[in-house]
């Protein structure tokens, strides 16, 4: 049987993974698809997973009562999804909408705790993983708030 | 430095706070060869002088084409000409975009916002001579889908085979169905060869700056980044001294510059 070990250890986010430890991440993947439009998650549910995106866009949204839904960011194929599910309370703070057939995988944020708990080699390497993920999404966060195109005539 | 009288032969809006104008000489003037990157003084008599990257195609020298956004008086007062208006042109001035350099390699052309007008002269000269570079990336950054400059010809753009375009806001509704986030997010998956690659950078400053920092992540060579610097400028010719940036002048030595040549530079906050 196919196991999800080498679609892991070949997406962007887990490259250069220590065998072993992809095979601890394989035990908390499972494949999943989402149909255009379809709500990964919701702002405010439980943020039990994340999603390493293989093929498709997400779009994270957050909805106004003056403007609607406004979409902050959207995520392609090599991104990863996700981080609530490492930080108390572990709730989405955003909506996450598939904009056209997306496939990921995802990963069961309360086994790959666990999982940390018991390796610790493996959660600093995951915990330096998202770091910098976070690191590139605080950075262009912060050149968005910016709204630096105005300024050049 | 006279300027000379040219007239509005068209003008249209590209966004709700942009426009683009064509402006020509009068009848048997020479036409104004210009380089990629080089910039204009546009003076609206009465009203005032200001510098405008020219946006035109290099291969059409008879028409000078500016695009800029509103934003002060004269802009303001270059908006409300209409065809037939006379205003008085100096320049091209400047250094021009390193398209000679580029031979031979990948090029890529990271603008945000307006800063795409600047890069569109490159762009029409590269696509012109195709056969000379290596992939050919346009990253674009815009504020929103309706702030996106020269919508139909990016999409013309975006049809070709050999050029690789991608367009990202910075924020949008849920109708737009493209790339939502900066434009520095689209570096590290963009598609050419870090080791041999010249970049064109254009935007505003802190834009080119966390660009620039991408550029280098990625392993582009400090020397083979440029990017386009804007600054009040007066005279235009390096006399003045109201556009100078440490030992340099950006209207001489500038607007185009190398990276590795401003790097100490490059984002002080006394400079």
């Amino acid at each position: 049987m196919q196991t999800l070990e080498p679609v892991i250890a070949a997406h962007p986010f887990f490259v250069g993974l220590k065998p072993e430890h992809v095979e601890i991440v394989t035990g908390c993947a499972s494949n999943v698809r989402f149909d255009p439009g379809e709500f990964i998650f919701r702002e405010g549910d439980p943020a039990d997973r994340f999603y390493l995106l293989r093929q498709g866009t997400v779009a994270l949204e957050i909805n106004t009562p003056d403007r609607g839904p406004i979409v902050v960011q959207t995520l392609t194929a090599g991104d990863v999804l996700g981080w609530s599910w490492l930080v108390p309370p572990y709730r989405w703070r955003f909506d996450g909408r598939a904009i056209d057939l997306v496939r990921a995988t995802a990963l069961d944020g309360k086994c790959l705790r666990k999982k940390c708990e018991e390796d610790h080699d493996l959660g600093y390497d995951l915990m330096q993983r998202i770091a910098y993920v976070m690191e590139q999404r605080l950075q262009a966060a912060r050149l968005q708030l910016l709204d630096l195109k105005d300024v050049r005539s | 430095m006279l300027p000379r009288l040219c007239a509005v032969r068209r003008m249209w809006e590209e966004t709700h706070d942009t426009f683009t104008m064509e402006l020509e000489g009068p009848a048997g003037a020479a036409p104004t060869p210009f380089a990629p990157g080089q910039f204009c003084m546009l003076y609206v008599y009465g009203v005032g002088e200001i510098p405008i990257s020219i946006s035109g195609d290099p291969a059409r020298p008879e028409v000078l084409v500016h695009t800029t956004r509103v934003v002060g008086t004269v802009t303001r007062a270059l908006r409300a000409l209409k065809p037939g208006s006379v205003l008085g042109v100096r320049g091209p001035f400047g250094t021009a975009w390193p398209l000679e350099e580029a031979v031979g390699s990948d090029v890529v052309l990271v603008a945000g916002g307006i800063g795409l007008a600047p890069l569109r002269p490159a762009l029409c000269q590269i696509l012109a001579r195709r056969e000379r570079y290596g992939k050919v990336v346009l990253l674009y950054g815009a504020r929103s889908p309706q702030d996106i400059l020269y919508r139909r010809e990016i999409e013309r753009w975006r049809a070709k085979l050999d050029l690789d375009v991608y367009v990202t806001v910075d924020r949008a509704s849920t109708s737009w169905r493209g790339s939502v986030g900066v434009v520095t997010t689209l570096i590290p998956r963009a598609p050419f060869d870090p080791t041999s690659t010249v970049a064109l950078v254009c935007g505003p400053e802190v834009m080119m700056r966390f660009t620039v920092h991408e550029l280098l992540a990625r392993g582009v060579r400090e020397d083979a980044i440029h990017v386009s610097l804007e600054r009040n400028m007066k005279c235009a010719i390096g006399l003045c001294g109201h556009c100078q940036y440490g030992p340099m002048f950006i209207c001489k030595d500038g607007p185009v510059f190398a990276y590795s040549a401003i790097r100490p530079l490059f984002g002080k906050r006394e400079i």
